[in-house]
């Protein structure tokens, strides 16, 4: 790939050098010219106002032989989770618009009913490793048995939700498989012109939207941030074909060993299963105010959440960070109690559907971004909320 | 301004900046709400090799002087005045040592205190304070044991510290030449410790009552000879009187950003107040004598370093002028954040608090005087003996 | 033990701020920092070799500059570093940046460990580490909140790694490689001895030649997955305020989640 900047063309107006995102762009002598640091991400030559730039790219060869959608569902201790719902609304969406067949990958033991389901919400076809040795997650096993599948049946598309589970082990199966892989991947679609998975995701924080192909290698895999996209919708009595995977395969010795699951019982609704998130920062202040958000999110049937200044203080514990060290949460409606807003936390939390502030610093920058902005004390308006809620 | 700092003093000076930052800033306000000693920072003051800087190479210190010290305490003391005096307290207590301590106490004592072991100075009794020739604890050599009887209070870091370094009248009848400094280790018999006092600022830092109760120490754990006690006392106060001015430069420096910070900020009228003539004077001032004092105390570390014999003058102007500026910057920063300030939401106020007591201990203000005073009096009197 | 921790120098995103007219990125002024996630990493292996001895060495891929990030690991106690920098590199996705590191630490020899943060806050994949186990080969668990036991005699560890849920207590073989959550440690401070060290300390630099690395597989080239567009997030936030006493305020807010159907009780 190359970049070509006509310098007859260029009027050093410096649209380009600021349309880039990475730094690549200078004027030298009058003329732009790009560095090491380009990406051929092509954002100059959209800027660029008299077009005197041009990317060269290589043409994109699609590795024949690989056809269908595949999405992972993902269950745990016996049950579906959310996300595998939302996988096959979408991955039907993506197998109806390329004409292919839609399979769900399951694994686990004794899932098959969950299987089943499956049909109901878009399948054509599950592939079911049902056997003890998948009872629980591991890395080696789930990564080396979907690593081999995919080799066996060579899918165009393979998509898994963006949980701990799955940003776990979908890295090992793109690399074992020498193929591409887009992390949290919040919108997917079909480019009309070559068929190939156009997947966009959130990058620099979230301030930047980067849309990303895999144009030479197959297939072409993304794990896709939970409770951003639709589930289809559930049809009963729906079937398809159930194929049954030997769980085991030569070679597939796994040396990681599950020996227990540890509950987090502090918590009645988890962060990244809630659809309402009521979170705490800073301006609470002390501990204490995170026993007023709970009684908050409880009576909504929510989760908490916290800004990593809350959570440094030691006012709650770490797993309910909400931020860019912290979790990436996409709820219906997430109510910010006296968080600030910095970018690092805005990264883990603008996807949600409604944002409401409550600060009593009008010129908090979390207000940018609310839908509805409270500028007061918290201590007076949250149980204002309560009260009124409970009558 | 810059001060021409070398590489390794900048390092130093960074290092304990970062460690405020990182540190000590996030719990500040909780500690000293909690009165609660900052056991946790005082790990990474050590972690960080900070209890390093003036003790000698030879005994895993860095074997820097006062001015590497107080460029550290600077830095702590802008964030949290009550951890700096935790911190620096320690040193105070290894400073007997360092000057007149034995080879095998040395040997023996001063690397712990160099690996983050607190030291502690005790020589405040309720019958001496600026008058420190009022002392009655008692030590009293009976075979090759000292005993020691007496109550030392207000002493920082009592209770929390390993390694006290302890004056005592080992024989009244002969005044000035009749106290002798020991080394008294927590958990020697008859060593316990009394009530935590409640103060009115620096509430992190531990101060409390020692408690000798037949004493018992082995005779080597005398340092030097009997009856140096207050030559002791007076070189090791030379030595430390700019770190205390440390504190109050680093401290008047915390209270004058945060005050600036807010003037930027905060509208009335319409305009932000720091357009305000009253405002910018205040500042104005604040920062002048926040520069002055820092010059002073840098000047000053650096002559008592450089090894000069009649320090006492310089010393104690070292510490009383910055001291004065302290008080005088915190409560002026109080005032420019108006009702706020007083809120304890906001950390002037604490700073204010703090300031008050680097007037009073390690030698009041009003004894600085005398000494600068008298010092003034003798220098005059020399010169004119020569002419 | 030997341990290998990756470090990546990214922006400090503190400073990071959107151009409101071109909504792009302003980057001047804006510093570097070592990844956050890659201190707990670091302090990982420090306190694991606080308790058995061996060394850390610190690795990352990166330009020139990025020289100062391992300098500055040395002040926290690392003994060793490795720079693997190389114009060939540049451009990397996760799958070449997986491929590139897993040339370095062949290049640094035998390892019982491999430490990494959960992920870098620029890039906030979380592909590398499990990227850079399945090419060396070994045995990962990814989001390490706890060690619950460490044995290099027996050549195994337990750690219990964070799920959505809860925690699954794993146990691995070693050599592996962790990544690790904020939640693990609390890292240390940087020493005075250990910025002098690091002063003094000679950074090796690993080109494309020296690590014997396939140029098909490295930076732009290797990379399966490509950046075709860029463009800015839809602008969000209606900013509606919501004034009055904080009665007024919470019915008018109940009002409006109400309406937009995003409250699930009290809206029957």
């Amino acid at each position: 790939m190359s970049l070509f900047i006509d310098s007859d063309l260029c009027t050093a107006c410096g649209a380009c050098v600021e349309a880039c995102p990475f730094g690549a762009v200078e004027i030298i002598d009058q003329v732009a010219q790009a560095n090491e640091k380009c990406n051929f991400c092509g954002a100059c030559v959209e800027a660029c106002p008299v077009e005197a730039i041009t990317i060269d790219k290589k043409e994109a060869k699609a590795d024949d032989g690989y056809q269908g959608v595949w999405v992972f569902a993902e269950q745990r201790r016996g049950s579906l989770a959310g996300v595998s719902f939302e996988l096959l609304g979408e991955g039907r969406r993506l197998a109806d618009k390329l004409g292919v067949s839609l399979s769900a990958v399951l694994f686990g033991h004794r899932v098959r009913e969950e299987a089943v389901r499956l049909f109901a919400y878009g399948a054509d076809r599950v592939y079911l490793a049902d056997d003890p040795s998948l009872e629980a997650f591991t890395d080696d096993q789930y990564g080396g048995l979907l690593t081999a599948l995919i080799r066996e049946h060579r899918p165009e598309i393979v998509l898994c939700g963006a949980t701990s589970l799955g940003r776990s082990f979908f890295p090992k199966v793109a690399n074992a498989l020498n193929t591409g892989l887009t992390a949290d991947c919040t919108g997917l679609d079909i480019r009309d012109s070559d068929r190939l998975l156009l997947q966009t995701r959130p990058a620099f924080g979230g301030n930047i939207m980067a849309a990303i192909l895999c144009p030479n290698r197959r297939p072409q895999m993304a794990t896709v941030r939970p409770k951003v996209m639709r589930p289809g919708p559930c049809r009963e009595g729906r079937t398809g074909e159930l194929v049954e995977v030997e769980p085991s395969r030569p070679g597939l010795v796994p040396k990681t060993r599950f020996i227990e699951f540890i509950e987090d019982l502090s918590e009645k609704v988890h962060l990244a299963d809630a659809d309402i998130i009521v979170a705490g920062g800073r301006g609470l202040g002390s501990a204490k105010g995170f026993d007023l958000l709970r009684e908050l999110a409880e009576l909504l049937g929510g989760a908490l959440g916290a800004s990593r200044g809350a959570v440094d203080a030691e006012w709650i514990s770490y797993a309910h960070q909400v931020g860019q060290t912290g979790k990436t949460v996409s709820p219906k409606l997430y109510i910010a109690c006296g968080i600030s807003g910095a970018v690092q936390h805005l990264v883990g939390m603008q996807s949600a559907d409604v944002i409401v502030a409550v600060n009593n610093d009008p010129g908090a920058p979390i207000f940018d971004v609310a839908d509805y902005g409270l500028v007061g004390d918290l201590y007076e308006i949250i149980p204002a909320v309560i009260n009124q809620l409970q009558r | 301004m810059d001060y021409f700092l070398t590489e390794d003093q900048l390092m130093i000076q960074d290092l304990a900046r970062q460690i405020a930052e990182e540190k000590v800033l996030p719990v500040r306000a909780e500690l000293d709400e909690k009165e609660e000693f900052p056991r946790d920072l005082m790990k990474h003051f050590a972690e960080a090799d900070l209890f390093r800087l003036n003790i000698p190479e030879a005994y895993d210190g860095m074997g820097l002087g006062g001015f590497e010290q107080a460029l550290a305490v600077e830095q702590v003391s802008r964030v949290c005045c009550g951890v700096a005096c935790t911190y620096a307290a320690s040193g105070l207590g290894a400073y007997p040592l360092v000057l007149f301590g034995s080879e095998d106490q040395k040997k023996k004592y001063l690397p712990q205190i160099a690996a983050g072991k607190l030291g502690a100075f005790a020589l405040t009794e309720s019958t001496a304070g600026s008058d420190a020739g009022g002392i009655q604890t008692r030590a009293v050599l009976e075979g090759d044991e000292y005993v020691l009887n007496g109550t030392k209070q207000w002493i920082t870091n009592a209770g929390e510290a390993e390694i006290y370094s302890v004056i005592a009248l080992t024989d009244p009848s002969r005044g000035p030449r009749g106290a002798s400094f020991f080394i008294v280790e927590k958990g020697d018999p008859g060593f316990s410790f009394g009530k935590r006092e409640k103060k009115m600022g620096i509430r992190c830092s531990a101060t409390g009552e020692l408690i000798f109760n037949n004493c018992r120490l082995p005779a080597d754990r005398l340092i030097s000879k009997e009856g140096l006690g207050f030559i002791i006392a007076m070189r090791t106060f030379d030595k430390s009187r700019p770190g205390v001015g440390a504190q109050a430069v680093g401290l008047a420096q915390g209270a004058l950003e945060a005050a600036v910070e807010y003037a930027r900020t905060r509208v009335q009228f319409g305009h932000p107040i720091i357009s305000f003539q009253a405002i910018q004077h205040m500042l104005a001032d604040m920062a002048a004598s926040v520069e002055a004092a820092r010059a002073l105390v840098y000047a000053a570390a650096r002559f008592i370093d450089s090894g000069a014999k009649e320090v006492s003058k310089v010393s104690a102007m070292a510490k009383v002028f910055p001291s004065d500026v302290a008080m005088k910057v915190t409560t002026d920063a109080v005032q420019i954040f108006g009702g706020s300030g007083y809120m304890r939401d906001y950390p002037v106020e604490k700073m204010m608090r703090d300031a008050k007591i680097l007037q009073i201990y390690e030698g009041t203000n009003q004894i600085q005087r005398n000494v600068i005073g008298q010092e003034l009096h003798k220098e005059f009197g020399r010169r004119s003996r020569k002419k | 033990m030997k341990i290998i921790v990756c470090i990546k120098q990214v922006p400090d995103t503190k400073n990071v701020r959107l151009d409101p007219a071109t909504n792009t990125l302003k980057r001047e002024g804006v510093e570097s920092m070592v990844n956050p996630f890659d201190l707990y990493a670091v302090e990982t292996a420090l306190r694991l070799k606080d308790q058995f001895g061996g060394t850390v060495t610190a690795l990352t891929m990166g330009p020139p500059q990025a020289e100062s990030a391992l300098r500055e690991m040395v002040e926290y106690g690392v003994d060793e570093t490795a720079l693997l920098s190389d114009r060939a590199f540049a451009g990397a996705d996760t799958w070449a940046t997986s491929y590139t590191l897993a040339k370095g630490v062949k290049k640094l020899g035998g390892f019982d460990l491999i430490v990494c943060g959960k992920q870098a806050v620029d890039g906030d994949t979380a592909q590398v580490g499990p990227g850079l186990a399945e090419q060396l080969d070994i045995p990962y668990v990814c989001f390490v909140r706890r060690l619950i036991e460490v044995d290099p005699q027996a050549r195994r560890m337990v750690v219990e790694r964070l799920m959505d849920d809860g925690g699954d207590v794993v146990e691995t073989p070693l050599p592996a490689l962790i990544t690790v959550v904020k939640e693990i440690n609390e890292p240390r401070v940087p020493s005075l001895r250990g910025k002098m060290k690091a002063k003094k300390i000679a950074v090796p630099v690993y080109g494309l030649q020296d690590l014997a690395a396939d140029p098909d597989r490295v930076g732009l080239a290797g990379s399966p997955t490509q950046v075709v567009r860029i463009f800015a997030p839809q602008p969000r936030g209606t900013r509606a305020k919501l004034d009055g006493r904080p009665e007024e305020q919470a019915e008018r807010l109940i009002e409006a989640l109400k309406k937009d159907k995003v409250l699930t009780i009290g809206a029957e």
